[in-house]
């Protein structure tokens, strides 16, 4: 695996797909987002750790506007994100989003899920949305759920539904928030492999995750946060192996532990 | 001398004019409501001000006042020629919009954050997350509370008979004027009125059903 350059200025600016500079956000008192410097470059898999409440999430969200940020600019592929409206729709459809709670529609299919932002977003043919979405559909390995509702699949089914609805997008970047934290154990592995594969196919991928597998395996960076700061940036080698921070030390024995 | 026999043609008038008003404005309203509550979930600052305002307004007037304006304010104003019945729907219709904004507002609350996050997060602009994720879900729960707003609405379309349309309760008027016993027209006024809120009732009755079957 290409071993990244951790310093900031190191990569050239072309290869910046989503770049965050001196981000600030406060749910009312809580300073949830502290100066948030973050690069991530093509073809980048980036995971970020750290305890509960540190605003991991936010920070997912912040990347296609789910939250709003008070201060510092938010870039993807060099266009800053625009305000609410149609533009920033636009932008949305190329970044796609995998949620903790799978999020699919409930009222659609499995097939419809995946097709709608195809027909209605990327305005593409029925016929062709459909085939493209029973092949994303059999690349997950849910292909004969194709015509079932979402509530009749098992957790794992559905997340993996719900990432094939995002690649459908044809995404720039994928925002994976705790992907498998809402998954029963013997159901993660299966989440786990299609995000391997989709990193190995060169996808750019930030993913929440405590999941050390993965991320020793796929992940190109750790970014560990706390209290709403980066406080450490490392490959995960380094990361697991020999924290600098206090906080990560402290961190990593916790969640190693268990 | 029977009051309904008598009178079956004029019976069979202020019927229909119940029917039309009711019908024209639980359309009016029903519009206006879904757009009244997409306004007030809307993103857009302005648009939630004029949902919240319309609905405060709309929600807290007696409709009799509405009707004052509608009649004697908006002509001299505004529109100097509309005629009653439209004048009449506009009323009723925005006055029942603000409820069925309210009850449409209280359905989309019942449908998970995660769903319309998830609709935005694919590229969707708000109108379609509505439209295709949210509204869709929320129908369920807005249905029920919709059969009560409507048969209320068939009631208040009595004030309109007494500002110059021809329905059940103007006919009311005008029979009693005529001499007959009032006791007699109620009574059949009565059964008018039930029929026509018998018929949202059961109407309703079988939506919910299929809504459920189709879960
Ligand atoms: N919508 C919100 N309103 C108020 N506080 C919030 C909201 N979302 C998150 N928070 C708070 O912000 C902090 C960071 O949340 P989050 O980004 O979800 O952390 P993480 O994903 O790292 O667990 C937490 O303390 C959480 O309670
Ligand atoms: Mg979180």
């Amino acid at each position: 695996m290409a071993e990244v350059s951790v310093t900031k200025d190191a990569a050239p600016a072309a290869d910046e797909l989503v770049a965050l500079k001196n981000v600030n956000k406060h749910f009312g008192a809580l300073h949830v987002l502290q100066d948030i410097d973050l690069t991530i470059d093509r073809g980048e898999v980036v995971v970020v750790i750290g305890p509960s409440g540190s605003g991991k999430s936010t920070l997912c969200r912040a990347i296609n506007r789910l939250e709003t940020v008070e201060s510092g600019s938010i870039t993807i592929d060099g266009k800053p994100l625009p305000q609410e409206g149609k533009e920033l729709a636009r932008l949305r459809a190329d970044v796609g989003m995998v949620f903790q709670s799978f999020n699919l529609f409930a009222h659609k299919t499995v097939l419809e899920n995946v097709m709608l932002g195809q027909v209605k977003v990327r305005k593409v043919e029925k016929a062709a949305a459909e085939e493209k979405a029973r092949a994303l559909l059999d690349r997950v390995g849910v292909g004969t759920q194709a015509d079932k509702y979402p509530a009749q699949l098992s957790g794992g089914q559905q997340q993996r539904v719900a990432i094939a609805r995002a690649l459908a997008m044809d995404p720039k970047v994928m925002l994976f928030d705790e992907p498998t934290s809402a998954l029963d154990p013997e159901m993660i592995n299966e989440v786990l492999e299609v995000m391997q594969q989709l990193a190995r196919d060169g996808m750019t991928m930030v993913v929440v995750t405590h999941e050390m597998g993965f991320a020793r395996s796929a992940a190109n960076r750790v970014v560990f946060m706390a209290d709403g700061r980066i406080v450490e940036q490392a490959t995960p080698d380094e990361f697991f192996s020999n924290p600098r921070s206090d906080r990560a030390k402290d961190f990593l024995s916790k969640i190693l532990h268990h | 001398m029977n009051v309904l026999l008598d009178n079956l043609s004029l019976f069979r008038e202020g019927f229909i004019g119940t029917l039309e008003l009711t019908g024209a404005s639980a359309l009016v309203a029903m519009v206006l409501g879904v757009i009244i509550a997409g306004f007030r979930v809307s993103p857009v600052p302005p648009l939630r001000i004029f949902g919240t305002l319309w609905v405060t307004l709309l929600r807290n007037t007696p409709l009799t006042l509405l009707f004052l304006v509608a009649f004697f304010v908006v002509p001299k104003v505004l529109f100097p020629d509309l005629d009653s019945f439209l004048l009449a729907v506009c009323a009723c219709g925005f006055y029942t919009s603000a409820f069925v904004a309210e009850a449409v507002r209280s359905g989309i609350n019942t449908v998970p954050l995660g769903q319309a996050e998830a609709a935005r997060s694919i590229g969707m602009t708000f109108t379609q997350t509505m439209r295709m994720i949210v509204l869709p879900q929320a129908t369920r729960t807005v249905v029920p509370p919709l059969s009560s707003i409507f048969i209320a609405l068939t009631k208040n379309t009595a004030i309109a008979g007494a500002f110059n349309n021809v329905d059940l309760f103007n006919v009311s008027k005008t029979l009693s004027n005529d001499g007959y016993d009032i006791a007699v027209i109620f009574l059949w006024i009565t059964l008018a009125y039930l029929i026509v809120t018998y018929a949202i009732n059961g109407l309703f009755r079988l939506l919910e059903h299929r809504l459920e079957v189709a879960r």
